[in-house]
């Protein structure tokens, strides 16, 4: 069953945006897939509310969001780093299924970790799109777009859920550990021997000179064997180039396609999502792989995801569901007691 | 400039690419190779491969990992890189473009350092046949090859920031048509009529990779017809 409802944005934070699960296909017109910089946490948002996994969300920065529910009632997935969400007075940690109701607010703002988080939203909001996707490439504006203040978000076909309320397991891989995969090159001939000794070996820390495009380190330089520019070549997401003065930043979401510095290494798609989620200062160590092993992890990585994200969609998730679906008169009672 | 090809050279990229490189400097021989492969994969439809994306002297290959990996694909583009000796022909657009004044803010600054009249400029540029090598930079930024040497200028010290889209730009040998707003350092010399980004089509980028083009020149009342009529 499903009806209109309407959202007020009364606070966002900037680089907030509608991002849905990114626009592949295009990286040879020059258009990156964008999409949420951690790929997991949109997914888990959207498939604890029971939404496909590639649905629009709303992407929020460390700023956070408040959100006014004005008319309808919904329910909103909300997942990434170690968000907190107040709902009705209510504190919780983020990772969380909540059903707004007329008059109610939610906000979500940053907590001990991570920089993005991410509001699902049963049935999905009405978003432009740009090429089929609501995906915002930042640097143009195009797809859904970026978040105001004043902001009025239309759900034309809303869920209540409410049986799914509450808690949503936080994976372990969703956490960076610091370590962080790399298959070295694909221009790593270009560095003197000391910069790979010390790209494998020292440690970097993330600055704060970051967006949706990348994010720049610090730490050993990175000499160049020359100072030399190579042809403009493909760029992935994940790729680490390295400017003429030395330093290293990580290609993202919205990374250009193509560029002409030399890339020394590329970080392996498993271990990117919870990259995105470090912060200014923290520390991360590259550790190589063979291009073999990187298949192999990208293999085991997709099952976890797969298996995590069944256990997500099921209503009977968490033992609080468990005991509220033994308890399922009352819960129902509480639900559609204005219908009675 | 070297103009030798050499012996493709096949780099892992990550868990899901394979960049093939035929030169390590710009040419147009290097830049055909990389066009005749990107044809020869999409018509021989490699398993797993989810994006091809040309450069100018190498063809990034994107595979799903899940599906395929870096040595079933390295294969795989041997057994038909023989097919690829022929860079394929792409196809013809004319692009109008308006170079007046008030759309070519840089053409008497180019004309001063080729030592040539505004209209020598227009007509060097008129008298290109450009190529395009790649996208890259920004959603649409088709870069051409084949700006007439007489009006090659480097790129400005700094950006120049709001450049309108659809702003004919050029630096060195190439020659890009603006989607966007964006900031850029390179010479604006005219605006096209028509767009190379256009969302709302099937076919939403104007050019392929390969594909040539020329410029036909149109004065202002001609350009305001041809973007009414869009």
């Amino acid at each position: 069953m499903s009806q209109t409802a309407q959202l007020h944005v009364s606070f966002a934070g900037p680089l907030v945006t509608f991002q849905d699960g990114g626009r592949f296909g295009s990286l040879r017109f020059g258009v990156p897939a964008s999409g949420p910089m951690d790929r997991l946490a949109h997914a888990a948002a959207n498939r604890a509310i029971g939404n496909g996994a590639q649905a629009t969300t709303i992407e929020v920065s460390r700023g956070g969001i408040d959100l006014d529910c004005v008319t309808g009632s919904v329910t909103l997935g909300i997942a990434g780093g170690d968000c907190v969400v107040d709902h009705r007075g209510s504190i919780e940690s983020g990772w969380t299924v909540i059903t707004m109701r007329p008059g109610e607010r939610v906000s979500v703002r940053a907590g001990e970790w991570g920089s993005w988080s991410y509001v699902a939203i049963a049935g999905g909001p009405v978003v432009s799109r740009w090429l089929g996707h609501s995906a915002t490439h930042s640097m143009s504006g195009l797809g859904g777009g970026a978040l105001v203040v004043g902001e009025k978000i239309d759900i034309a076909a809303a869920r209540v859920e409410s049986v799914r309320d509450g808690e949503i397991p936080v994976p372990d891989f969703a956490r960076s550990t610091g370590r962080v995969r790399v298959v070295m090159g694909p221009q790593d001939h270009h560095f003197e021997d000391e910069a790979i000794v010390a790209f494998r070996e020292s440690p970097y820390r993330v600055t704060d000179a970051f967006d949706r495009m990348g994010v720049r380190l610090a730490g050993a330089p990175l000499p160049l064997r020359e100072v030399l520019s190579i042809p403009s070549e493909p760029i992935v997401r994940g790729s680490i180039q390295v400017a003429g003065d030395g330093v290293a930043t990580v290609l993202l979401a919205d990374h250009q396609t193509t560029g002409g510095y030399p890339k020394i290494a590329t970080v392996v798609s498993a271990d990117l999502d919870a990259f995105t989620q470090l912060r200014t200062g923290d520390v991360v160590e590259f550790e190589p792989v063979e291009a073999a092993e990187a298949v192999s992890i990208a293999r085991h990585r997709a099952a976890q995801i797969e298996e995590y994200l069944g256990t997500v969609v099921s209503p009977g998730r968490t033992m609080t569901h468990r005991l509220r679906a033994e308890n399922l008169i009352s819960g129902a009672v509480a639900d559609h007691g204005s219908l009675d | 400039m070297s103009s030798a090809l050499n012996t493709p050279r096949y780099t892992a990229v990550g868990d899901c690419g394979v960049l093939v490189e035929f030169a390590a400097e710009v040419s147009d021989i290097a830049n055909d190779a990389v066009i005749a492969l990107d044809h020869v994969i999409r018509s021989a439809q490699l398993t797993g491969v989810t994006e091809l994306v040309p450069a100018f002297v190498n063809l990034l290959v994107v595979f799903d990992p899940l599906v395929t990996d870096h040595q079933l694909i390295e294969a795989e583009l041997r057994s038909v890189m023989h097919l690829s000796h022929v860079a394929a022909e792409g196809r013809h657009h004319i692009v109008p473009v308006c170079y007046e004044e008030q759309f070519a803010p840089d053409l008497a600054v180019v004309a001063a350092a080729s030592g040539l009249s505004v209209e020598a400029v227009i007509d060097a540029h008129l008298g290109g046949e450009f190529r395009v090598a790649m996208y890259g930079f920004a959603p649409g930024y088709a870069y051409m090859s084949g700006t007439p040497g007489v009006i090659h200028v480097p790129r400005k010290p700094a950006p120049v920031r709001g450049v309108a889209a659809d702003s004919v730009i050029i630096a060195g040998p190439q020659c890009l048509i603006t989607t966007i707003e964006m900031p850029t350092g390179w010479s604006v010399i005219g605006r096209s009529a028509t767009q190379v980004l256009r969302p709302a089509e099937a076919d939403p980028f104007l050019f392929d990779v390969g594909d040539r083009v020329s410029f036909s020149r149109v004065d202002l009342a001609s350009f305001a017809r041809l973007v009414e009529e869009q």
